[in-house]
């Protein structure tokens, strides 16, 4: 081999995050600090009209009343709530209508990070509203989604254009008080993305956002509605990078799924903030509500990637309301050096032969910590609920840990319920064997976690399962051990 | 007065009345002042989420029953495994009976805990295992602690193993409206020695009783303990058995839990394991019917290198009942090559039950191979309807498969006697006659 595995190691230590680079864009950012006029200040300076600025006030008051979670298997810095700017816009025009308005600075960024617009438009089809600090700067193949009746747009752009469907459904399946990060996302959500597709129609392209961090000390709160109607059909991409700061940076963002009868929406995350130091300094918190609600025969499925962040405290959800409604979750979860991750699912079945499955990679290494937390309820009215979840979790080194706390509650005869868990580590014989054929240590481990994560990889959209396999590769050079 | 402050009253009237030079004095008094602070758990906390104790303290127990008639012996035979001769230590209302009883000084101490904590020639051994393992913050533990009085004695010396099978049997007479019993058993077995030991509970009339036991079990290098908790009483009994088990180098400890009867079970099954290639093994069946709760936590920790752990539990919930397992498996990070198993299948009978599970997994070694299974499903129809074409009543064909269903865990009960036993109370509750045993 052409190096020591001491030298590799040593290398891929220093490597600084790829992505960590940071654009200077002139910023309007809100004083720091929360209170009722901050809150209102945010409402006011989107133009929204009364009830949500009541909306979101009444939020701030039960924010107030809550405490921190701290049943999460992670230990972190409690952030400072009161040092948080709660929002920033790029000062350049609000709008562009086409792509050569927009700050070159900007589309500089983008190509870095692999997402050139004009590519992705012409090669993979797939529509974009880019979200750079919390304020929507471009949205593109919106014509083409309107012939159809599809409205892809911002949340605040919909609060002023569509507020029928945004007060009817917004706090419908993740209200105001659900939990402390909830609450605070819905008392001062800077932006993010509003979808409904309507009845019968098939979103012909994936719908994506970016979303990225950029303003030091700025949390970001998204908040996400995608509502699909009777018997359409979505799928809707979510990736994330943040530029490489010291500081932790909060993100605190909530979506919101709505598959009505027939419906079916296939939401596809691949996170990639930046996840500390390799000395445990920095890192973005990651703190967000994800849930989504089936009607009859609907299907909510959830992919996720979580690669980045320091700290990952989320449960992507699906209530089974609906007689025959799937729920489905895949999730690969990486944590490196001093990553913490504490993420999983919650299934709860109340319709009558209700499906879920539950597919959960963990990977960890150096000296992270990742937990996959879940919850199997099958109600007692749920007949014929059918479950199978599968959590594996794969070590490198031993100073890293891996835990499982799967919850199951079953209150119905007739519900079958399956699962398995199993942690191992990866074996010699294989590294072995991929050296033998020339293969590096390095690049076995990447064949190897790849191999291990298939089952989930799969079950990306096509787009992004490259970029996952690229971002699984890069979090763990250096753990090889 | 509640509960809880009536416990703390009586402390001092109990600590009166036994020896204060005694040398647990110390930890008595530490343990009461933990439970002050504590009290009894609440839902509230994640190891108590699925049980509730509120209804149990709600209820005024007697704390210092008066002595009971003796009992007849042909009367209480059929609660001992009595096909075969075994040494019994049996207590009536929490107090010794001599006369039902069989100990032995004869080479091993199988005996009294009263004794064991009051003569001088047991000072030692007391100094060195008494209350080592227990928990000094668990709550109900501490409140065992601190009543800590009577129980089972065993002292096993190196090499030794006694003639036959030990029974602790304690019965509760109704002499009183309603009980609370406080057992403390201590079981040590030194190196390369070996015993097997029956444990019941049983109420002989239907006034309430709550059970709060803790037993200390140590197995040294090469030891082999083998522990069978029976747990079939009546409707009006609740119990929360604390078993706190460890082990040295190479030795194997089995517990296997048999629930059927009991209003509120709650098992709290501690293994640490200090030592190399060590087996814990933990095995459960559980049938349930009309409103019975069986709670079952479990916890091994792996705290060295090359052991291994097997966890199977079983259970039929029928009627209103409610099952919970928790299996908690700490892997330290020096402890590589540890292999973990643990499975826990649940069949559901009734559309009223209700099963809560939560095996759980904390790993920070990476050479490990640690697995958990669970499953919660019914009877196989097809397989009920192949046995019903060969002329099985529908409901034989049902209790035959649920025998099926249990049968790796009895499998594995190495006193054949007590295996017929738990085969009839299997068949009683199932409310079946198979005609064989298993």
């Amino acid at each position: 081999m052409a190096y020591t595995e001491e030298e590799l190691k040593k290398e891929l230590e220093t490597k600084e995050y790829e992505y960590g680079f940071y654009t200077d864009i002139e910023s309007e950012t809100f004083p720091v600090g929360l209170n009722e006029d901050i809150v209102v200040a945010i409402s006011r300076k989107k133009e929204e009209p009364e009830w949500m600025t009541e909306w979101r006030l009444e939020a701030f008051k039960a924010w107030k009343e809550m405490d921190e979670p701290e049943w999460a298997n992670v230990q972190y810095a409690k952030p400072d709530f009161q040092a948080i700017s709660y929002y920033s816009a790029p000062n350049s025009k609000p709008k562009y209508d086409s792509l050569d308005e927009v700050d070159p600075e900007l589309l500089d960024t983008f190509k870095r990070l692999g997402i050139s617009l004009d590519e992705q438009k012409k090669l993979a089809g797939v529509a974009v509203d880019i979200v750079i600090d919390s304020v929507s700067v471009a949205t593109t193949f919106k014509k083409t989604l309107a012939e159809k009746g599809i409205i892809f747009c911002s949340i605040s752009e919909a609060i002023k254009e569509h507020p029928e469907l945004v007060k009817k459904y917004i706090g419908s399946i993740v209200p105001q008080k659900d939990n402390f990060y909830a609450a605070l996302n819905s008392a001062v959500f800077s932006d993010g993305s509003f979808c409904y597709i309507p009845k019968g129609v098939r979103c012909p392209m994936e719908l994506s956002t970016y979303f990225r961090i950029n303003q030091a000390g700025t949390g970001q709160f998204e908040r996400t509605l995608v509502i699909a109607d009777e018997g359409s059909y979505v799928s809707y991409l979510e990736g994330c990078t943040a530029p490489s700061r010291d500081e932790n940076q909060l993100h605190a963002a909530v979506v919101e799924l709505i598959a009505l009868d027939d419906a079916e929406i296939k939401y596809s995350t691949v996170q990639n903030w930046f996840p500390g130091g390799k000395d445990g300094v920095g890192g973005v918190f990651n703190f967000v509500t994800k849930r989504g609600l089936c009607e009859k025969n609907a299907k909510i499925s959830w992919t996720q990637v979580e690669t980045g962040s320091a700290v990952t405290w989320k449960y992507p959800s699906c209530i089974l309301k609906g007689d025959n409604s799937i729920g489905e979750f895949y999730s690969i979860a990486v944590t490196n050096n001093y990553q913490q991750a504490d993420t999983g699912t919650k299934m709860i079945h109340i319709g009558k032969n209700t499906r879920s499955t539950i597919i959960s990679k963990g990977i960890s290494a150096g000296k992270s910590q990742n937990s996959y937390r879940g919850l199997v309820q099958v109600n007692s009215r749920a007949k014929n609920a059918r479950n199978f979840s599968q959590c594996d979790s794969l070590l490198m080194g031993n100073e890293c840990g891996a835990h499982t706390f799967p919850y199951i509650e079953v209150k119905n005869k007739t519900a079958q319920i399956e699962h398995e868990a199993t942690t191992s580590k990866i074996g010699e014989d294989q590294i072995f064997y991929c050296n033998q054929r020339g293969i590096e240590t390095e690049k076995a481990i990447a064949l190897i976690v790849n191999g291990f994560s298939k089952e989930v990889l799969n079950k990306l959209p096509m787009e992004f399962a490259v970029e996952a396999q690229k971002l699984l590769e890069i979090s763990l050079e250096g753990s090889v051990g | 007065m509640d509960l809880k402050d009536k416990l703390i009253s009586s402390f001092m009237a109990f600590e009166n009345n036994v020896d204060i030079d005694s040398p647990v004095h110390d930890q008595r008094s530490e343990a009461i002042k933990n439970f002050e602070e504590k009290g009894f758990p609440s839902k509230k906390e994640e190891a108590w989420k699925y049980t509730s104790l509120n209804s149990l303290q709600k209820i005024d127990f007697s704390i210092f029953p008066k002595e009971a008639d003796a009992l007849d012996y042909k009367d209480v035979k059929k609660y001992f495994i009595n096909e075969i001769d075994t040494y019994k230590i049996v207590f009536v209302d929490g107090i010794y009976s001599s006369f039902l009883s069989e100990t032995t000084h004869d080479g091993v101490d199988i005996c009294l805990m009263s004794s064991a904590l009051t003569k001088p020639m047991y000072k030692q051994v007391i100094d060195v295992y008494f209350n080592k393992i227990a928990s000094k913050d668990e709550s109900l533990t501490t409140l065992n602690t601190a009543f800590s009085r009577e129980g089972a004695y065993i002292y096993i010396p190196k090499s030794k193993m006694p003639k036959k099978p030990i029974e602790i049997v304690h019965f509760s007479t109704g002499n009183e409206a309603s009980l609370l019993l406080q057992p403390r058993n201590l079981i040590i077995a030194e190196e390369n020695a070996e015993l097997q030991v029956i444990e019941r509970h049983q109420s002989l009339t239907e006034n309430e009783v709550l059970t709060n036991s803790v037993t200390e079990i140590f197995a040294a290098k090469n030891a082999i303990v083998d522990y069978y908790k029976v747990q079939n009483d009546l409707s009006t009994a609740s119990l929360v058995d604390n078993t706190y088990v460890n082990q040295k180098d190479d030795s194997v400890v089995k517990v296997h839990t048999f629930s059927f009867g009991g209003k509120l079970t709650r098992n709290n099954l501690n293994f640490f394991q200090n030592g190399e290639h060590i087996d814990s093994i933990m095995k459960g069946v559980t049938i349930l019917g009309e409103k019975q709760h069986v709670d079952h936590h479990t916890l091994v920790h792996h705290i060295q290198p090359n052991c291994e752990s097997h966890q199977d539990y079983k259970g039929i919930y029928g009627e209103n009942s409610t099952g919970v397992f928790n299996g908690k498996i700490i892997v330290d990070k020096i402890a590589q090559k540890t292999n973990a198993f643990q499975q826990n299948n649940n069949i559901l009978v009734s559309d009223k039950a209700t099963i809560n599970t939560k095996p759980q997994l904390e790993i920070f070694a990476d050479d490990v191979k640690c697995s958990h299974g669970c499953t919660i499903g019914q009877l196989d129809d097809d397989a009920l309807f192949y046995l019903q074409t060969r002329g099985i009543p529908k409901k034989e064909a049902r209790a035959l498969m649920m025998y099926a269903f249990a049968n790796n865990v009895l499998e594995s009960v190495r006193i054949p006697e007590l295996k017929t036993r738990i085969n009839k109370l299997i068949a009683k509750k199932l409310g079946v006659n198979l005609g064989f045993d298993l």
